[in-house]
């Protein structure tokens, strides 16, 4: 069972339905005792960083994520909730992995948000890209970004180079949308299945 | 590099998708599943649906073939019709597509764009706005989906893109009304003074005909995305013939 962390998000079906295609059973919730005997948990993420953050407070899940020891996956905000604290309305955020969230550079030429398919490289092995190649498309909506450093696994350019893939311990986070990413999204997230 | 998308539209009226010639004349195409399968197979970026008939008759998209959608495609598609209120965008958001696109409430109610903006953030909200030339500058139109609704809103075109974006659209889809259905080619004009004027991606809709076409918008017009539906239903040019093309002219696609 997948507990998919209910984050008040518009993208919960979204996400629900990338796992079913993969026949895993999932349940979208905000149930501590659900989510920590939960074998994966996912936490999506449309929106803002700081509503987002409210919502978690308030369903008094902000101390309980961060020392979940199972496979957790943030996807979008979700991931960028894996960091410290983010510029996107001045909040803390769940800190499993070190730095901190801050706008992509607004460089000539390249439209804001980050909305697309774009490439990865990679930087380091990660389970979750068994079976993906180098340079494969996957699809980003973003105005935020992650910091480079050891725990990127994967990175896309887009004026600046930004963390794609991220891994530190049980966590994992995607930048990009594995469950609206065609057939290299569904790989991954099986490859999420599978740990 | 991002690349560049390639967007079938498919027009939605009473559950099934067709296509008219300038925005008369519709003709039944197929069924949404099928045809949204197909593209997603194909190597499609992105697919929109147009509820072409739901703005004009003042009602919201039924969100069951939203669903339906949802369940079986694993590319960003984005639901556009009759969506006035932060609840309506709400429902269909929740059914599972992944923006909205506002045409005329928001020109009715641009408070709209900000609710909007504000509740689900800017990546959710797609700006669609009908443009015309009108003495020697460009207008944009409201209820275009059919021919005895549509009429001219009075705004000028590019005053209207700065205001949406000012309101916190996070992409424009531009459809040159004179080029709609035409196959003469997207309005590469109007579009490269629309890209001045949008810091937000913008797309290209209407008068696609060939493939050259497509690279024009790209790279004359430096577009984000090309939409267009009536050469992609009928079969004259396939998504992956595209991107081949696309791709030997320099440019970066998916394929």
């Amino acid at each position: 069972m997948i507990a998919i962390v209910n984050t008040g998000g518009s993208n919960l079906s979204s996400v629900s339905n990338a796992i079913d295609r993969l026949d895993c059973p999932w349940i979208i919730t905000q149930d501590p005792d659900i989510i920590l005997k939960a074998e994966k948990v996912l936490l999506p993420g449309v929106g803002a960083a700081r509503a987002s953050m409210d919502k978690i407070i308030k369903a008094e899940l902000s101390e309980m994520l961060p020392r979940l020891t199972q496979p957790t996956l943030g996807i979008c905000l979700g991931m960028q909730l894996l960091f410290e604290g983010s510029d996107e309305g001045q909040t803390a955020c769940l800190g499993m992995i070190p730095g901190r969230v801050t706008a992509i550079p607004r460089n000539e030429g390249l439209t804001l948000p980050h909305m697309g398919w774009n490439r990865l490289s990679f930087k380091s092995d990660s389970a979750l890209l068994k079976n993906v190649e180098e340079g494969s498309f996957v699809y980003f909506v973003h105005s935020f970004q992650g910091p480079i450093n050891q725990y990127t696994k994967a990175a896309t350019h887009y004026g600046v180079e930004i963390p794609a893939l991220v891994e530190k311990d049980n966590f994992f986070g995607a930048q990009f949308h594995p469950e609206k990413s065609a057939a290299i999204g569904q790989t991954m997230l099986r490859n999420f299945i599978a740990l | 590099m991002l690349s560049k998308r390639i967007v079938p539209c498919l027009d939605v009226r009473d559950g099934q998708v067709v296509k008219g010639v300038k925005f008369k004349n519709h003709v039944i195409l197929g069924e949404i599943l099928d045809l949204a399968q197909r593209y997603r197979d194909q190597g499609a970026d992105e697919l929109v649906f147009y509820d072409i008939t739901a703005s004009a008759e003042k009602r919201t998209v039924s969100t069951k073939w939203i669903e339906d959608t949802a369940q079986v495609i694993d590319i960003p598609f984005c639901v556009a019709g009759g969506i006035r209120s932060v609840d309506d965008a709400r429902r269909v958001l929740h059914a599972g597509a992944d923006k909205v696109s506002i045409n005329s409430p928001a020109i009715e109610r641009p408070d709209l764009i900000n609710e909007l903006a504000k509740e689900f953030g800017s990546q959710c909200v797609v700006i669609g706005v009908d443009s015309a030339l009108q003495d020697d500058d460009y207008y944009i139109w409201k209820y275009t989906g059919s021919e005895s609704t549509a009429q001219s809103a009075g705004k000028k075109t590019m005053d209207w893109l700065v205001e949406v974006q000012e309101r916190g659209a996070g992409e424009i889809v531009l459809n040159c009304m004179g080029a709609d259905g035409t196959k003469v080619g997207y309005d590469l004009k109007q579009l490269r003074i629309a890209r001045d004027f949008c810091q937000v991606p913008l797309i290209a809709s209407g008068g696609a005909g060939s493939l050259e076409d497509f690279k024009n918008a790209f790279i004359d017009a430096k577009v984000d995305a090309a939409l267009a539906a009536g050469v992609f239903h009928r079969g004259e040019i396939t998504v992956p013939d595209l991107k081949r093309y696309l791709k030997s002219q320099g440019l970066e696609v998916r394929l």
